[in-house]
This record gives C-alpha cells, sequence and structure tokens, in this order.
C-alpha cells in the first residue's frame, strides 16, 4: 500500500483538529481536537518513519504520547476548576485576561 | 633664587582662622573675632620678619620661593603650587594684612551689634588668606586660584546682609561681573599655556623674549579684560558701586584697599608681557583714562556717602591701571598710588563707617552736615585723608598722583598730551567731588533730623583710623625719598626709563596739577559750603547731573546690550528646549502609546481566536517556506 495514503489521512485529521479548536466551543472538544491534532503527528512521524525506514519517528511518536498524557492530566483538572468556578466549560466565558 | 619654608604660614594662619570660625560655628562666637584679628595680626608679623629678612640680603637675591607641592604634572604641563615673595609681593603681603588687621580691629566694634560678627570675621579671614595666595602665587595658575578665592570672599561679604534681596542682588550682580573678567584670566592662562608652553611668572617671562608677539598681545588684552573685571575698570565696572551694599569695613578692605587692586598686580606682576604687546599696553592705558574720567564724573553725583568714595575709588584705580600702562616708567609710581591710596581710601571708608555709626546708618550725605563738631576725631583722619587723596602736599596722594600725571605727560606725541590733560582733568573733578564729600558731611549746616544723636565713635574704630590717617599722611613722603620705592621694585618690574627730553619738568606738573585741584575745591566749596544744600535730592537737575546719578547709564547699557539680548536668547533656548528636545522625546513615547492601543485590539482574551493566529501564522511560514525552497 502507498505510504503516502497515511501522510493525506494524517493531513486530514490534523485539518478537522484544527477546525474544531477554532471553531468550537465546549472546552473538552477543543480538547480532544488538540489531542487529534497531537495523533495527526504522531501518524505523520510513523509514517515518514516508515518510508525512511529508520527508527527515530516512531521513538519521537513514544516521547509525543508520554507529553499528551501529562497534558491531558493538567489541561483536563484546568478545564474542571474553571467548570467548577464558573459552571460553565465554554471557552469564552474564560476570557478575563483581556482585562 | 632663596627658598624659605616659612612663606606659607602668611596664608595658612589667616586660612585656620576661616576654617576653624565656620566649622566650630555658634560655639565660637564669644572669641572668634579676637581669634581672627590675632591670626591675621600675626600674618603681619610674619610678613614683616620676611621683609626684614629680605632687607639683610643683597638686591638681587632679596626674591624667596617655596614649593609647596607638585600640583598638576601631565606630559609637559608641570605646575607646583609654589609661593614667590619677591620687592612686589612684599608690598602687597604688608598692605593686605596690615590695613586688613587694622579693619579686623575696627570691625570688632563696628560689628559688635550683628549676632552674625563670627561668619563676618570668617569671611574677612578667607579673603586675607585668598588675597595672599592671589599675590604670593608664582604662576597665573596659582594667582588664578588666589584670584578666585577673594571673588568668592567679596561676594560672601557684600551679601552678608543678604536677607535684604537688594544686596543679595548686589553680591550677585558683583559676582557675575567678576566671572566675565575672570574667564578673561583663565583665557590668558590657556594662551600662555599654548603657545609658551608654561604658566609660571619666570617660565613666561624667558618664554617671552622670544614669543610671537601676536600671541603676547592676546595674553596682554585677556589679562587686561581680568584685570577690568577685578578692578572695577570700564568697561565692567559697573558693580564695584552695588558693591557698597556690604559692611562698610568690607568696602574699606576688600573693595577700596586690596582686592580691587588686584588688577593693577595682575598686569604690573605681567609687565615682561605688555612690556613686549605695545598694542595691549595701550589698550591698558585707555581703559585707566577712561575709568579715571568716568569714575570722577559718576563721584560728582552721588550724595550717598559710599558710593561716592566706591566711584572715586574707581577713578582711582584708574589712575594706576593708567600708571601701569605707562610701561617701566610708570610701574613703580603705579604701585605706589596704590600703597598709598590703600592707606588713605580704607581711612576714608572707615570714616564714612564712623560716620554711619553716629547718624544711625543714615548714608545720604545731604542729611548729614556739621559733624565736625560731634565727631572731631572722623573728621580729623578723613580730613587728612581727603587732603591726601586731592594731592595736597606733603599727603601721600600729591607724591604717587603727581608722579603719574607727570609720567601720562611725558609718555611722548600726542598720546601724552591727552592723556596727561586727561589725568589733569580727573585730578580737578576728584579734588571738587572729594571736597564736595567732606563739605556735606562735615562742615556745613546740619541737615539731619533733631532725633538723630550723632556721637564720635568708640576707640576700637578711631584708632584704625587715626592709623591710617598717619599712613596717609607719611607714606608718600617715604616712599619717594630718594626715589625708595623706584628703587626697590626695579628688580621686578625693571629699570625705571626716565624719558631724555621731558614735555614738562616735574615742578610745571605739580604747579598745574595744584591749580586743577586748586580750581575743584574753589568751586565744591562755593557751590556747597556757601551756598544752601537741600537735604532732598533736587528734581529739577539738567540732564548731565541726571545721568551722572544713574552712574553713566552703566546699568542701561549692559541691560540693553547684554541682559536682554541674554534674556531673548536664553527664552529662545528655553522654547528649543520644550519644543525641540522635550518635543522630541514625547512624541517618542506617543507613539509608543498610540502603536500600544492600536495593538491592543489585537487581544481580545478569546482563546479561539489566538488558536486561529496560531494557525494562520503557521500556515504562512510553511507557506513562506515552501516559496523560499521551491
Amino acid at each position: 500500500m502507498n505510504p503516502y495514503n497515511y501522510l493525506y489521512v494524517s493531513g486530514l485529521l490534523f485539518t478537522i483538529g484544527a477546525v474544531g479548536v477554532v471553531v468550537r466551543r465546549n472546552a473538552i472538544v477543543v480538547f480532544m481536537c488538540v489531542e487529534l491534532m497531537l495523533n495527526a503527528a504522531n501518524l505523520t512521524l510513523v509514517t515518514f518513519s516508515r518510508i525512511n525506514g529508520t527508527l527515530d519517528g516512531q521513538v519521537v511518536a513514544f516521547f509525543t504520547m508520554v507529553v499528551a498524557a501529562c497534558e491531558v492530566v493538567v489541561g483536563l483538572a484546568i478545564i474542571v476548576t474553571i467548570y467548577r468556578s464558573r459552571r460553565s466549560a465554554s471557552i469564552d466565558d474564560a476570557s478575563l485576561l483581556k482585562r | 633664587m632663596t627658598t624659605s619654608t616659612s612663606l606659607v604660614y602668611l596664608i595658612a594662619l589667616p586660612l585656620l582662622g576661616a576654617t576653624v570660625l565656620l566649622l566650630a560655628g555658634r560655639r565660637s562666637d564669644k572669641w572668634g573675632h579676637l581669634l581672627a584679628t590675632a591670626l591675621s595680626a600675626s600674618s603681619f608679623g610674619v610678613g614683616l620678619y620676611q621683609l626684614s629678612q629680605m632687607l639683610a640680603r643683597p638686591t638681587e637675591e632679596r626674591a624667596v620661593t617655596q614649593k609647596l607641592f607638585s600640583w598638576i604634572n601631565v606630559g609637559t604641563f608641570n605646575v607646583d603650587a609654589g609661593l614667590l615673595l619677591d620687592q612686589l609681593s612684599i608690598c602687597f603681603v604688608l598692605l593686605i594684612t596690615g590695613v586688613g588687621t587694622l579693619i579686623h580691629i575696627y570691625s570688632i566694634s563696628y560689628m559688635s551689634h550683628d549676632e552674625n560678627r563670627r561668619r563676618f570675621f570668617a569671611y574677612l579671614n578667607l579673603f586675607i588668606a585668598a588675597m595672599l595666595l592671589l599675590v604670593l602665587g608664582d604662576s597665573y595658575l596659582n594667582l588664578y586660584v588666589g584670584w578666585e578665592g577673594v571673588g568668592l570672599a567679596s561676594y560672601l561679604l557684600i551679601g552678608f546682609w543678604n536677607q535684604k534681596p537688594a544686596y543679595a542682588t548686589a553680591s550677585k550682580k558683583a559676582f557675575v561681573m567678576n566671572r566675565v573678567g575672570d574667564m578673561g584670566l583663565s583665557f590668558a592662562i590657556m594662551i600662555a599655556f599654548a603657545t609658551l608652553g608654561t604658566v609660571s611668572f619666570s617660565g613666561v617671562e624667558e618664554a617671552s623674549h622670544t614669543a610671537s608677539k601676536a600671541a603676547l598681545t592676546a595674553i596682554g588684552i585677556m589679562l587686561l579684560v581680568a584685570a577690568t573685571g577685578k578692578s572695577a575698570q570700564f568697561p565692567l565696572q559697573a558693580w564695584l558701586g552695588d558693591a557698597m551694599a556690604g559692611p562698610t569695613p568690607v568696602s574699606a578692605l576688600i573693595h577700596a584697599a586690596t582686592m580691587v587692586t588686584a588688577g593693577v598686580y595682575l598686569i604690573v606682576r605681567s609687565n615682561f608681557i605688555f612690556d613686549a604687546a605695545p598694542t595691549a599696553q595701550l589698550l591698558v592705558v585707555i581703559v585707566g583714562a577712561i575709568t579715571l574720567t568716568f569714575g570722577a564724573l559718576v563721584g560728582t553725583a552721588k550724595d550717598d556717602i559710599k558710593k561716592a568714595l566706591a566711584a572715586s575709588t574707581m577713578s582711582q584705580i584708574g589712575y594706576m591701571i593708567l600708571g601701569a600702562g605707562l610701561g617701566p616708567a610708570g610701574y613703580a609710581f603705579a604701585i605706589m598710588h596704590l600703597l598709598t591710596h590703600g592707606f588713605f581710601k580704607a581711612g576714608m571708608f572707615l570714616g564714612a563707617g564712623s560716620v554711619m555709626h553716629g547718624m544711625n546708618d543714615q548714608v545720604d550725605m545731604r542729611r548729614y552736615g556739621a559733624l565736625r563738631k560731634f565727631m572731631p576725631i572722623t573728621f580729623a583722619t578723613f580730613g587728612l585723608g581727603y587732603l591726601a587723596i586731592i594731592g595736597v602736599p606733603p599727603f601721600a596722594g600729591f607724591y604717587s598722583k603727581d608722579a603719574i600725571i607727570e609720567t601720562a605727560f611725558n609718555a611722548g606725541g600726542v598720546k601724552g598730551i591727552l592723556l596727561g590733560s586727561t589725568a589733569l582733568l580727573g585730578a580737578a573733578i576728584t579734588a571738587f567731588y572729594m571736597t564736595r564729600v567732606m563739605v556735606l558731611t562735615f562742615t556745613s549746616k546740619q541737615r539731619w533730623e533733631d532725633n538723630q544723636h550723632p556721637h564720635e565713635s568708640p576707640l576700637l574704630m578711631w584708632a584704625p583710623m587715626a592709623i591710617l590717617a598717619v599712613g596717609s599722611v607719611t607714606t608718600g613722603f617715604l616712599f619717594t625719598r630718594g626715589d625708595a620705592l623706584v628703587h626697590w621694585l626695579s628688580p621686578v618690574v625693571g629699570e625705571h626709563a626716565e624719558g631724555e627730553n621731558l614735555l614738562l619738568q616735574p615742578i610745571v606738573v605739580s604747579g598745574l596739577a595744584l591749580l586743577a585741584v586748586a580750581i575743584g575745591v574753589a568751586i565744591a566749596i562755593m557751590k556747597y559750603q556757601l551756598s544752601e544744600v537741600d537735604a532732598i535730592a533736587p528734581h529739577d537737575v539738567s540732564v548731565f547731573t541726571r545721568i551722572a546719578r544713574k552712574d553713566l547709564l552703566q546699568d542701561s547699557f549692559n541691560e540693553a546690550v547684554f541682559m536682554r539680548p541674554g534674556q531673548a536668547l536664553t527664552s529662545l533656548l528655553v522654547k528649543g528646549d520644550q519644543n525641540v528636545v522635550d518635543g522630541a522625546v514625547r512624541g517618542i513615547g506617543r507613539t509608543a502609546l498610540g502603536a500600544g492601543s492600536v495593538l491592543r485590539k489585537t487581544q481580545t482574551g478569546f482563546a479561539r481566536s489566538y488558536a486561529a493566529l496560531i494557525l494562520i501564522g503557521a500556515i504562512v511560514l510553511i507557506a513562506g517556506i515552501w516559496v523560499v525552497t521551491q
């Protein structure tokens, strides 16, 4: 199978993720879209690893997964805290910094 | 050259007094004046000791030097802080410390009611120290330190009663006008260093034989500017009249006997420069001739006794500058007139102070009159000074002033006739205005109110006046006995050159001078003794009197030519500063603020718009890289 098809899938995933981050208001969904983009990147790394026949890309993909796991912990904690304090998970409600 | 280790005590003693009195503050109020007087007197003692040492040595070894420390030592520029006591400076040392001590003694009583008397004595001691440094410095740079020191002391003492705004202004005026002259001296020093490579008197004298005439002329003119500032000569004369705001002993010591004669000292000390630069020398005599007439004319119109005496000082220093400008023939006579003037003018100022003391600080001579009966000693001492200044033989002024007039007449050609006639005219006017002072104060009818109680001053005040009066009588005779002073000074100022064919014989000049004096005295007596004098200065006077009362418009001239354009320039600079410099600074601030308020709008606080911006940025970046690498 043509390995480039994986790249197309990865590009598609990344675009869906990016659009989701920009257009969705729910913090959980935005968060999921961020994860989608990370996974798109992981897929790219693995694909190129396969194309080039080296293991570098796959090693980096493991790093990404670890970092993403940490990020999930911190991010979810923030979202829960925000929800507790303002009874809303809308990302637009948390815009206090502009003032 | 003989060296000595005791010269420094001349300066150190009064300087110690000033330091102690200023640092000890009010704690020394009780004994400060005594300490200051004692230190001034001991400095005089050191001066006398030095004179005795000097007399014991042969003529060519009389000058002594003392190197204190190496002051500036940069490359080829070496200046030692050194002192030089020669036949010229010893005259000044004895005048400064002698007259200075007498005036200290006088001030003990004169200032006894002033709660700041201790501070006054500290300043007096500071002045003595600075003035001694001025005359003892062995280079122009050392002289300059003393020159600035006396300027400072003069400023502090003129403004001693600075609680009165007019007095504070007077001290500032004196200080600022002196700065103009001081600038001349600093220029002279700089030119001397740039062209001759040295600033010591001996070095400059040596270099002056080979130096270019242009450089020497430039130095000479700058020295003359310095002298006009310090000695209140035309065109920097306007400060001296206002300087009378200071206490009278200050007027006597600083603004009559010593500091204002520093310009004469400077010119006589720099004789080698002026002898080699005839243009500068010609300017010196012109300045002297103008000032001696100028001061005399101002003196005729002043009703304030101190201001009349100040105008007279200006005029008499004009004589000295004239004498100093006449070259080797006149240097010694300039110094002689300086010394005799130091005695009689200081004595007269102290007399004026004594009159003010007895008249509740009244200074208007139109409110005096008939004081002879009430102040016999003041009358006698002032009278002797008066006879000396108008030049009646055998009083001191006759010898010294006559010598200058005679030298002026014999300066040769049209110049000699012009200078001689000016000096003669000045003598007549001097006789007129001094007789006016004398008559208005002592002998005319009483014009003061009955609630005044004029009385003679205490012993501490009249004793110095009496000693100075003795000096006014005898010094002229002593100095001219066998040409004593001329021979004494000749190692410093060069051999006295007597002209071969004299225009006028000395006896003729003396006759003419006495005639001029007689005319002046006669007019003054007719006008003030034999006719009624108004107690209030009349207003319906001729335009000449009006101009003379305004000091021949010197202040109006300065205001129109220097002050107003200066103010205009300042306000222009202020405007430029506010609009250009401040404008640029404010503009930068405003630009930053404006840019900030525009850019602020992009910060919406919505995380999604930031994410969109990051996304767009990333796309643009990648697109850019793609375009570039294609």
